[in-house]
């Protein structure tokens, strides 16, 4: 029974979120804020994979976010909308709801095969230099589209908002909701169920001590990969819901800026714990939204708190643990496997 | 067949030769030590066969097997495990976890397997920490298991080093200087420890060190090497009235 409590809790939270926008108690601009959350929450984490768990520095999330958004637009575009370039929508709208998956997995893959561009050269090189080859990974992306004419170049690429049209169409619920909320816990659970194995339990080993590794039967190269690529998919992942959400993308929106906040969520929430990352994209979403009033004063402020953060706790909030490693007595209400 | 055959094995730095035509033959169960000044190559020996570093010469056959252009996760798994000369534990893992990492080749499943929990997962799984329990229990270790190792003093992290090493149940185990830095009774400790393992399983051992208590008490063969050359091989009595090991130790006494 306790085994599940924790799942079931989980389904039956996004069961009555669903439920309750539905209702209209939770209003546009609250679903729009829950939605975000998870788009960070699943961003965080996933660079928390290799930041945290594999002690690289990577500063170039953005540019696999960016990645799988244009990949899983372009997908749903050529199914469900009428472009001028890319011609008449291929799928009825009914099809929506089967094609989107499919759309995001897509988006996701094409990320984590971007991710080799920076798993590759991981084999060789770390550090401060594998950080530069990261920055110039997200610069090379946002460059390719901003020359690509075919999805928009620099204007940006929209139609997206047909697939989630034709998915409305088929039953009336908030469905980007339902996904956002489906797609954090997937891809949470997926990272969780990678580094509580024997098999990823070599990430943190290279990061504390790389030659010991190698030399303990772990294949560094192998699990480099792994890393690499888990985390950009993810952020594929991330970056196709985005882009459902907005119903428009811009190259511009993945730059260096958001890379970095990405980064900002993670050294926030702790290295090398689920629960930090998780729960830091929650604050930092929620921090954002708060400060609104704020207008431009509050990129002084929000900054200005990580400065105080690092300097009083400079592991993070969480700091390399895990919500349970803190709280043994949770344990007992929750196993999140 | 012996269990490791390094021929003519030589490694260059640029003009600097650490270690010229060096040869051994390892049979099963032996405990073998190799000694020699600092600066010897003795580390840089272990680093050839352990496939740290590629030899600019000469051969490394361990079980038949010739390591040529291997990487060191592969020689491991072919039955060669080791520690170093300072402690290289993984510092923020648990006990347990350094010896559940460690036998990361028995794992041998997929990413796929490892997101479904599927049976061949659960069933490697199980074998990995049935595996480090058993050793832990074995080796004195058990009420460590969850803490982290730089809580432990030294002599146990060295314990636990030569636990994780022993965890890959390896034919092969090299001991790079397991006695440096321990205190007198951690040496009696470490003594009986190594004793302990050559008699339980069955496994060679190879073992650079310093102290000579170490050496004579626990090992058959001895090999010298200074500057990168063996400079003599034999019986612990014959090692310790060689001439030229003494020269290497103590110096000419002509000026």
């Amino acid at each position: 029974m306790q085994k599940h409590t924790f799942t079931i809790s989980l389904f039956v939270g996004i069961f009555a979120l669903t439920v309750l926008a539905q209702l209209g108690v939770i209003n546009q601009y609250l679903q729009s804020v829950i939605m975000l959350m998870g788009v960070n929450i699943i961003l965080s984490t996933s660079l928390n994979l290799v930041n945290g768990y594999m002690g690289e520095f990577s500063c170039g999330h953005g540019g696999f976010m960016c990645v799988g958004a244009y990949v899983t637009s372009v997908v749903t575009v050529l199914c469900f909308s009428k472009n001028h370039i890319l011609g008449a929508p291929l799928l009825p709208p009914s099809m929506a709801l089967f094609a989107f998956p499919i759309a995001l997995f897509a988006g996701a893959a094409a990320a984590a095969v971007a991710g080799l561009v920076v798993a590759i050269p991981s084999f060789k090189t770390r550090g401060d230099y594998l950080a530069i080859i990261t920055l110039a990974a997200n610069y090379i992306v946002i460059s390719a589209i901003d020359n690509l004419e075919i999805i928009g170049g620099p204007r940006g690429f929209m139609g997206m908002n047909a697939a989630v049209n034709g998915m409305e169409g088929i039953v009336d619920i908030p469905w980007m909701l339902l996904w956002v909320l489906f797609g954090t816990l997937f891809s949470v659970w997926l990272l969780r169920r990678f580094v509580s194995s024997t098999l990823g339990k070599g990430v943190p080993a290279i990061a504390q001590d790389e030659i010991a590794a190698e030399i303990m039967s772990v294949d560094t190269n192998r699990m480099k990969l792994i890393a690499f690529m888990l985390s950009s998919g993810i952020a594929g992942l991330a970056g196709g819901l985005f882009a459902h959400i907005l119903g428009y993308v811009n190259p511009h929106s993945f730059d260096i800026m958001k890379s970095t906040e990405v980064m900002v969520m993670v050294y926030l929430g702790g290295m090398g714990s689920l629960s930090g990352a998780t729960l830091s994209a929650v604050l930092f979403t929620v921090l954002l939204e708060v400060l609104r009033p704020l207008e431009i004063w509050k990129w002084v402020v929000i900054p200005l708190l990580l400065i105080l953060l690092m300097q009083f706790r400079p592991e993070g909030i969480m700091g390399n643990k895990e919500l349970s490693d803190l709280f043994p007595k949770l344990k007992k209400y929750y196993s999140f496997k | 067949m012996p269990l490791l055959e390094v021929k003519g094995l030589t490694r260059r730095f640029g003009g600097l030769i650490a270690v010229n035509d060096f040869n051994i033959d390892l049979g099963e169960r032996e405990m073998v030590a190799l000694i020699g000044p600092n600066g010897a190559g003795k580390t840089t020996v272990f680093n050839l066969v352990s496939g740290f570093y590629q030899p600019s010469e000469g051969a490394i056959t361990i079980n038949g097997r010739d390591t040529k252009g291997m990487r060191p996760h592969q020689v491991t798994s072919l039955g060669v495990a080791r520690t170093f000369q300072g402690i290289r534990l993984w510092g923020e893992m648990t006990v347990l976890d350094n010896i559940r990492v460690s036998q990361h080749y028995r794992a041998g499943y997929s990413l796929l397997d490892c997101f479904l929990r599927t049976k061949k997962y659960m069933v490697r799984e199980k074998e990995i920490e049935r595996i480090a329990w058993e050793l832990l229990e074995a080796m004195d270790l058990k009420e460590y298991a969850l803490e982290l190792p730089r809580n432990l003093s030294y002599g146990m992290q060295r314990r636990v080093e030569i636990a994780r090493a022993m965890s890959l149940k390896p034919s092969l185990l090299l001991l790079d200087e397991p006695a440096a830095g321990l205190n007198s009774a951690d040496v009696e400790g470490l003594i009986k420890l190594v004793r302990w393992i050559h008699d339980t399983f069955p496994v060679t051992i190879w073992m650079i060190e310093h102290q000579m208590k170490v050496v004579m008490s626990l090992c058959t063969r001895i090999k010298v090497v200074d500057f990168g050359a063996t400079i003599a091989d034999g019986t612990p009595e014959q090692i310790q009235n060689n001439p030229l090991v003494i020269k290497a130790y103590l110096g000419d006494d002509t000026i």
